[in-house]
């Protein structure tokens, strides 16, 4: 194994530890999706596609995706305040490294938040009959590319606010998100025209695509290019905008 | 260059501190009598203010250099640029005899160059250990952390979160993560900012111990007594440019005498009459400054006690018995408000 790789590696680790071990992060990153989940697929509270607990961990794993946003915005923001960012940055690590550490380390905990709510999800009768290959993989591009997109964001937001304007900005879009973005809850929710705007806005592209994927096994490739286009923008725009220190 | 500061053995030794030269295979060649810093003519604008103003000095190998200024002097900007995290919009910068605007030079600085940043750079929610491995690791370098710990008084609060650290203990691992890698050239800003006595004295126990194993050291303060304690140079910088540059003694200048007088007493009359009572002390030149009448040593000379006893009994034969009359040594401190004037006298203080 390369030296770069093992670096990379190493930061992967120490930043997916910092999730993980970190009380805010984990109720943001498993427990609410995991709240959500349980909650969509054993009440009638909200109106979902049937069948009701596929789209159940539909929504759940868009929402534990889009929650890489707050989790990585909040994280820079007071990471930048203290300079740790620049200090990594003059370690062999480097500043190319340490961005793909951290998305390695965005990409970890999306697949811990995935077998987590996938494990919940069986516990809640969810029956995963009808995934073929296809399904799995459409449904890992998905969210990569979503992760993709919020990563960019929180880059965006995180890489040129003071932390305290974060925190509440992160928070609060967090709360829009799932409960007017399409997120969680069926865009057909909304008023028109709201919800066709949605549908071209990252959470709302991202939680129908899961719910179409999981209820009836299509791929939404309109939501698809939706996805890539916002995290292409998001990371231009991520790449002009973002400061190393606060 | 200093002798006795190459091939010592690294790799495998329970030495704690980093040595000054290491074998690398990736190691561009250089000429070793390159300076482990050169910064020439080097301009930083923010806006429309000059920062760092065609700022140029050289730091040794092997050796402490203190960038002293006072606050907003440009000493961090400047060696922020030196440490690759800032741009500049002139000048040259060789860092270990390598070119730091090129790419490559970048990569390879970040094996050999350790960086404690003014603001420590840590992460709050680890603890104390987990970083300092997680650093060491990134040098590859993981089994140097404990030892490491251990050297630096922090094993007992190994298990600590950073955010809970004191301000002493934070600094000694921000420092600890500067040097992990066995740096052969270290950059500290500020290291001491923010310390109570007893913490910047076990700072500076460090920095000295790390100069002793060799290490090229570039430090920046704006306290007079950590150049002048530690620095075996210093550069003194002010408005974005270096104003004064020498070892420690040479800024201060020579002891001396130093003459007192009442106020209101013609001092010029009065060194010119000293200036004849002395005249068998061809060593001696006698001039007023200000309110004082000052004896030196011709060419820099020490003068000592012995000079002292031969303008007080000059005073006394010309019928000044009552002024004071001393030997004087003069600090850091008085030779950079001579050289930074007054008005930054109200910014330093």
């Amino acid at each position: 194994m390369s030296a770069t790789i093992r670096r990379v590696g190493a930061q992967t680790w120490f930043e997916t530890l910092a999730v993980l071990r970190n009380g805010e992060q984990l109720l943001l990153t498993l427990l609410l999706p995991a709240i959500a989940l349980v909650v969509l697929a054993t009440t009638d509270l909200a109106p979902l596609p049937e069948p009701r607990v596929d789209a159940a961990v539909g929504s759940a794993l868009a929402m534990a995706v889009a929650s890489s946003f707050t989790s990585q915005a909040i994280a820079v923001a007071f990471d930048r305040r203290w300079g740790v960012l620049r200090m990594l940055a003059t370690t062999p690590l480097g500043p190319q490294g340490l961005l793909a550490g951290k998305l390695g380390a965005v990409l970890v905990v999306v697949l811990v938040q995935t077998v987590v709510l996938g494990g919940l999800g069986l516990a809640v009768r969810w029956r995963p009959a009808g995934l073929g290959a296809a399904q799995v993989v459409a449904g890992a591009v998905l969210m990569v590319l979503g992760a993709g997109v919020f990563v960019a964001f929180a880059m965006l937001v995180g890489g040129t606010l003071r932390p305290e304007a974060v925190l509440a900005i992160a928070n609060l879009l967090f709360v829009l998100m799932v409960l007017g973005g399409g997120l969680v809850l069926p865009l057909e929710l909304l008023p028109a025209p709201l919800d066709a705007v949605m549908a071209y806005l990252p959470p709302g592209a991202l939680g129908e695509a899961l719910r179409t994927l999981l209820t009836e096994g299509l791929v939404d490739v309109v939501a698809l290019g939706v996805l890539a286009a916002w995290a292409v923008a998001g990371a231009a725009l991520a790449t002009r905008a973002f400061r190393w220190d606060a | 260059m200093l002798p006795g500061k190459e091939g010592k053995p690294h790799r495998g030794r329970s030495h704690w501190v980093p040595g000054a030269a290491r074998a690398r295979s990736t190691l561009v060649h250089v000429p070793t009598d390159s300076p482990a810093l050169l910064v020439e003519d080097l301009r930083k604008r923010y806006g429309d203010r000059d920062v760092v103003a065609g700022l140029s000095f050289s730091a040794a190998r092997g050796e402490l250099t203190a960038v002293l200024g006072p606050n907003g002097a440009g000493k961090t900007t400047t060696i922020e640029c030196c440490e690759g995290l800032r741009r500049p919009d002139g000048g040259r910068i060789d860092v270990l005899g390598l070119d730091r605007s090129r790419a490559d030079a970048a990569v390879e600085l970040r094996h050999r160059v350790g960086v404690m940043l003014q603001e420590g750079g840590l992460p709050m929610a680890p603890r104390a250990r987990a970083v300092l491995r997680h650093v060491a690791r990134l040098h590859d370098r993981q089994e140097a952390a404990a030892q490491l710990l251990e050297r630096l008084g922090l094993a007992n609060v190994a298990r600590t979160r950073v955010r809970h650290l004191s301000g002493g203990q934070r600094q000694r691992l921000a420092l600890a993560c500067a040097i992990v890698g066995e740096p052969e050239l270290v950059f500290l800003d500020e290291p001491t900012a923010g310390l109570d006595p007893q913490a910047r004295l076990a700072v500076w126990e460090l920095v000295r111990a790390l100069r002793e194993a060799g290490t090229s050291i570039v430090l920046t303060t704006h306290l007079m007594t950590e150049a002048e304690d530690l620095a075996d140079h210093v550069v003194v910088v002010d408005r974005g440019a270096v104003v004064a540059a020498g070892t420690p003694a040479e800024l201060r200048g020579a002891p001396h005498v130093r003459v007192t007088v009442p106020a209101g007493t013609d001092t010029g009359g009065l060194a010119a009459r000293l200036d004849a009572a002395l005249a068998s002390h061809p060593g001696l030149a006698t001039t007023a400054e200000g309110a004082a009448v000052v004896v030196r040593g011709r060419d820099g000379a020490d003068l000592d006690t012995a000079a002292l006893a031969v303008v007080a009994n000059a005073l006394a034969a010309s019928g000044h018995g009552a002024a004071e009359v001393a030997l004087t040594r003069p600090t850091l401190e008085d030779a950079f408000l001579a050289l930074t004037g007054r008005e930054l006298r109200v910014d330093a203080a």
